[in-house]
């Protein structure tokens, strides 16, 4: 019955099922020989470092995180600590559990396609690539004394200083007043989930029988949530901006 | 009898045998049938299909596999052997690990020196601690890209879905992992990487001494999320002791037990997905 979706390439005539004894056993030994070999090998040319003795009087500077964690070090420029190393991870865990809850697209289920799901690889595409790769690759080898920028023909110069003129967007504003700022603020943050929802829901919203209202509405906040971090970077490098709403108990 | 004298045989007929390669199936036959052989292995040495089906089946390690599989699942173009390839260098780690367990202790005053000893004391010490950092730095990005894959064959689709929620966990236990062996050389390095990573903690709204809305709960440096962790106010002994439990008990027993459930349920739910 389900003989519709043949296979573009027919494959002669081999059976479909094969025996797991020899098949995949033999390409995992293979597999697995080629590995161990490279870990050894490399592990007989490279050594892992080791440092001087762990000393807590001596910062040393730049201190970095383990490089699987630079990306969100990196954020650490744009975001206070408890987004950056509290609430983004959290993000970023529930968000990747929640992927096969909201994505229902039928399609592309167990063979590549861009086509058939174009929305959803750029949005992983830009995730996984941009958000977390590029920016480790910032970290480990761009980043030097006081999380500065270098290019890597720079000399680390732990002295460099970097002008810091940022300000924060009430203020660029020319609101001065404590609480209209945190006021300011507050709506712009508001009218930038509001509105961005408000927009998906009437672009999509032929779309809200079949997916459902609390897909559509976790989704578009989601997605929010990463679009505003890549805004606050472009606010910040390009306008000096370094927060959007500023109260006593937290700010973003 | 005489013919029960063992025969002999002739340089000639010995030539024969060789050259025509009926020596290999012979010895191959003594080995095979022989008591030693039979009472390991719970089926026959001839390829059958039978056989091939009893060699998956009624093997302990082996049968976490199907016996059957689809064709196109054999592709590396389509895995990329990304999920064999992190099992493996999990593995790896274990076995490179455990050695490293019998020379290090980690005390505050021995753990740097020990690792000084495994290095240059130790016969094969900087290759085994050479091989588990290695192992675990390649683990991580091994399962990143695996995550890439089946994001890209949409495999995480129905009805897989939960496979991949079990796939998150792993992730995130595998940076864990790492993050906590990443403390046990007690060098600098180790100290201001972790100390840098659980600065976080302080942060945590509500349960961090420097967190959003702490005020409403009272924590304090000395007791919050991150004294929890590190078991005082900075990256001390304590902190080194925590971090080892975590790092050869805790996180890989969860792990292991992950991965179990994780490849149980590729096989439930069908096998590697696949265009059909
Ligand atoms: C310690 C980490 C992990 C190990 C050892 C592991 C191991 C494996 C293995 C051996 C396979 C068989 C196919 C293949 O090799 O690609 C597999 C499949 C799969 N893995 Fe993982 N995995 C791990 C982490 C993850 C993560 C992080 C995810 C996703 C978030 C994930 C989701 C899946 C899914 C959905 C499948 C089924 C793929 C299909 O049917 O095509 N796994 N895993």
């Amino acid at each position: 019955m389900a003989q519709a979706a043949t296979p573009k390439k027919k494959i002669e005539e081999v059976p479909e099922k094969l025996h797991v004894w020899p098949y995949l056993v033999r390409l995992e030994f293979l597999c697995a020989l080629v590995v161990i070999i490279s870990l050894t090998v490399w592990s007989i040319v490279i050594d892992a470092p080791l440092e001087e003795a762990a000393n807590p009087t001596k910062t040393p500077n730049p201190s970095k995180a383990p490089w699987y964690f630079l990306g969100l070090q990196d954020i650490l420029v744009y975001f206070d600590p408890w987004f950056a190393g509290v609430v983004a991870p959290v993000l970023i865990i529930v968000g990747l559990m929640l992927i096969p809850y909201l994505d229902v697209n039928p399609k592309g289920n167990g063979y590549y396609t861009y086509h058939e799901r174009k929305v959803a690889i750029w949005v992983y595409c830009f995730g996984f690539l941009v958000l977390w790769i590029a920016l480790i690759i910032m970290g480990v080898f761009l980043r030097g004394p006081g999380w500065n920028l270098f290019m890597p023909w720079q000399y680390w110069d732990p002295h460099k200083v970097v002008a810091l003129v940022s300000v924060d967007l009430p203020y660029a504003f020319g609101i001065r007043d404590y609480l209209w700022s945190a006021i300011f603020g507050g709506g712009v943050l508001l009218a930038y989930f509001g509105i961005g929802t408000g927009a998906y829901f009437f672009l999509e919203r032929k779309a809200l029988k079949s997916v459902g209202f609390l897909r559509m509405f976790i989704k578009i906040q989601l997605a929010l949530i990463m679009i505003g971090i890549v805004i606050k970077i472009v606010l910040r490098i390009g306008f000096n901006i370094k927060y959007i709403m500023v109260t006593p108990w937290i700010s973003v | 009898m005489a013919n029960k004298a063992p025969q002999i045989p002739s340089i000639a007929e010995l030539m024969d045998k060789i050259k025509s390669g009926k020596i290999f199936s012979e010895i191959a036959k003594e080995i095979t049938e022989s008591q030693l052989w039979t009472s390991t292995f719970r089926h026959g040495y001839a390829d059958t299909p039978r056989n091939r089906v009893l060699q998956i089946a009624s093997n302990v390690w082996l049968h976490l596999h199907p016996v059957k599989m689809h064709r196109h699942a054999l592709r590396i173009k389509f895995t990329w052997c990304m999920g064999g390839i992190t099992f493996l260098l999990f593995l790896s780690t274990v076995v490179t690990g455990v050695i490293l367990m019998f020379y290090y202790r980690p005390v505050g005053e021995y753990a740097y020196y020990d690792l000084k000893y495994l290095q240059y004391d130790v016969p094969f010490g900087m290759l085994m601690r050479n091989m588990h950092r290695w192992a675990a730095h390649a683990m991580v990005i091994t399962v990143w890209l695996h995550m890439f894959r089946v994001f890209l064959t949409g495999s995480y689709k129905p009805p897989r879905e939960f496979n991949w929620v079990i796939g998150v966990f792993l992730v995130t236990f595998t940076l864990l992992l790492s993050f906590t062996g990443y403390l046990l050389p007690w060098d600098q390095l180790a100290m201001w990487a972790v100390t840098v990573g659980t600065n976080m903690a302080r942060a945590t709204p509500f349960l961090g001494n420097e967190g959003p809305f702490a005020e409403f709960v009272g924590v304090t440096p000395r007791y919050d999320a991150r004294s929890l962790l590190i078991g005082g106010s900075l990256v001390g002994p304590p902190a080194l002791l925590r971090f080892y439990v975590l790092h050869c008990i805790f996180i890989p027993l969860i792990a292991g037990a992950l991965m179990i459930v994780h490849f149980w349920r590729i096989r439930k739910d069908g096998g590697i997905s696949g265009p059909l």
